[in-house]
């Protein structure tokens, strides 16, 4: 029997990377998936992001468990899409129990020195993740069975990392403006059982990071390239990494765990 | 189904009851052998609660064996590097390994700090501080040769903020901390990962006792579980008095396992939201 049987996880960002293993790895342990991902472009991210294609093979992938997914093009920065794809989920699939708060965007290197850069990161990476929770919280504590949050911040959420750009600097306040996101929300919430946590990757191998513009970006800037490099013995770690940890914090596993920032991250924060 | 930790060996220090114990048990259902420790004995300056016996750690033995799991157990004071080194020179040349180190053995006790006396200061320290780096120490080099492991030194709550009238107690566990992210760093090229783990009042008789129950309820003239436990509830944010010694060692067990393989110098809280509050 799975650790998340007959629970049902609400994660953004799902059509790939760590979002889609995320997807995975909980449907392997039983639960039912409502996701939702942008599937387009935005301007000042010059890396390809995700399509609707991608968004269509985490369902694949998903259903070949024999788990159910409730997939949706949503946009983390429209509250009121967010809504919808919850309420919705939530009437396929019944209640809501777990939520990843995962969808983002690094805007770093090329394309990234204008201020609009800065606007669309801190809408994404920090405006988003508070409009994810809102949009989960009610039918969470309207359920009266607790629940789990997991917001996905990074190294750059503990660390000042993340160069001298705008898009560089939105995406560090970002993630740690996330930490303060969490901490407020495992107060308010903890009367509730809901438990509230925040992981903190190192770089994972994903798209947004494994892509030309971020090659370029880390070979131009050497005190980057350093400030990222982990502990262990490991150049980067794999989406399944963060999924595990996102796993136990979600799982009965962690039920007494919230309010904690947790890095997977190879020992990068140690240093 | 395989195990989390199968084929794995784990040393675990203060094995014999309460935390210890219950990681001992966990660790051996998902596969893993032991080498378990214990003073079982007093401790002149702990008085608040009974110390751990030799039929404490028997049943733990008993109930690791119960397992089909092997077990090496040494009545062995963390205080003495040469008797934990040979406890667990013994248990590798037994079991044939060591993956795992959990430095778990530790002591409490209330007192203000102004009325502590030198004496009780220094067993403290040389317990829950000097002992959990004899513990490492003692394991260290079993680790470089297998190549790599893991492992968690049981911090607290009170090692992450100041707590009064455990002032020597939350020194020693801030002092953890340190230990902690110096051996992640000069062992990490060894892949040796170094974690503590936070818990906040685990219910065992370190917190159910009635010193601890009065200090939470001081107005109380007969403290008891029962008065104690809104008082618990109300330094958490989550709303549940304590928590129980199984969910330490399922934190545990996620950090050693290799669903944690790149988590290392990483202070876990396992406290309900007591230190988030």
């Amino acid at each position: 029997m799975g650790k998340l049987e007959g629970k049902v996880a609400f994660i953004t960002g799902a059509a790939r990377g760590q979002g889609r293993s995320h997807a995975i790895r909980l449907a392997q342990e039983g639960a039912d998936v409502i996701a939702v991902d942008l599937c387009e472009q935005i301007d000042s991210v010059a890396y390809d992001m995700a399509t609707p294609e991608d968004l269509q093979q985490t369902v694949k992938e998903v259903e070949a468990l024999d788990r159910r997914i409730v997939a949706s093009r949503a946009d983390v920065r429209d509250r009121a899409a967010l809504d919808a794809a919850v309420r919705d989920g939530v009437a396929q699939l019944g209640r809501l129990d777990i939520v990843l708060a995962n969808a983002g965007i690094a805007p770093m290197g090329e394309g990234s020195e204008t201020p609009q850069a800065w606007q669309d990161v801190i809408d994404v990476n920090l405006t988003g993740v508070w409009n994810t929770v809102q949009a989960a919280v009610p039918t969470m504590i309207e359920q009266g069975d607790g629940g789990a949050i997991v917001i996905t911040s990074s190294t750059a959420g503990l660390k000042g990392i993340g160069g001298d750009s705008p898009g560089g600097q939105g995406y560090t306040a970002a993630k740690h403006g996330v930490v303060g996101l969490m901490r407020t929300f495992a107060n308010t919430l903890g009367q509730h059982r809901i438990r509230v946590n925040t992981v903190h990757p190192t770089g994972v191998n994903t798209p947004m990071v494994v892509n030309p513009v971020m090659e370029k970006f880390l070979a131009e800037d050497p005190s980057i390239a350093n400030a990222l490099s982990n502990l262990l013995p490991v150049d980067m770690i794999e989406a399944v990494d963060i999924s595990n940890a996102i796993l136990f914090l979600v799982s009965d596993d962690g039920r007494y765990v919230t309010g904690v920032t947790l890095p997977v991250d190879a020992g990068i924060l140690a240093k | 189904m395989s195990g989390r930790v199968e084929g794995k060996v784990a040393f675990i220090t203060g094995a014999a009851r309460s935390q210890g114990r219950s990681h001992a048990v966990r660790l051996a259902q998902e596969g893993a052998d032991i080498i378990a420790v214990d003073l079982a004995g007093p401790v002149e300056s702990i008085q608040m609660y009974p110390p751990a016996t030799e039929d404490d750690l028997a049943e733990t033995v008993r109930q690791v064996e119960a397992l089909d799991r092997r077990i090496v157990a040494t009545k062995a004071d963390v205080r003495d590097s040469g008797v934990l080194k040979a406890a667990v020179d013994e248990g590798v040349a037994q079991l044939g390994r060591l993956d795992i180190v959990l430095a778990n053995a530790g002591v409490f006790e209330i007192q203000p700090a102004l009325e502590l006396t030198d004496d009780a200061w220094r067993e403290m320290i040389d317990i829950n501080l000097t002992g959990v780096w004899n513990t490492c120490k003692a394991a260290l080099p079993h680790l470089i040769d297998s190549g790599g492991g893991a492992m968690v030194l049981t911090s607290s709550t009170a090692g992450l903020k100041g707590t009064p009238n455990t002032i020597h107690y939350t020194a020693a566990k801030h002092g953890v901390v340190g230990i902690m992210r110096t051996l992640a760093n000069e062992f990490a090229q060894h892949s040796i990962r170094v974690n503590t783990v936070h818990p906040t009042g685990v219910d065992t008789v370190m917190i159910q006792n009635p010193k601890t129950w009065g200090l939470f309820n001081p107005e109380d003239p007969s403290p008891s579980r029962e008065a104690a436990a809104p008082v618990f509830q109300s330094t958490n944010a989550l709303p549940v008095p304590w928590v129980e010694p199984v969910d330490i060692s399922n934190a545990i067990l996620f950090l050693v396992s290799d669903e944690a393989r790149y988590i290392t110098g990483v202070t876990l809280p396992v406290d309900a939201g007591y230190t988030v509050k």
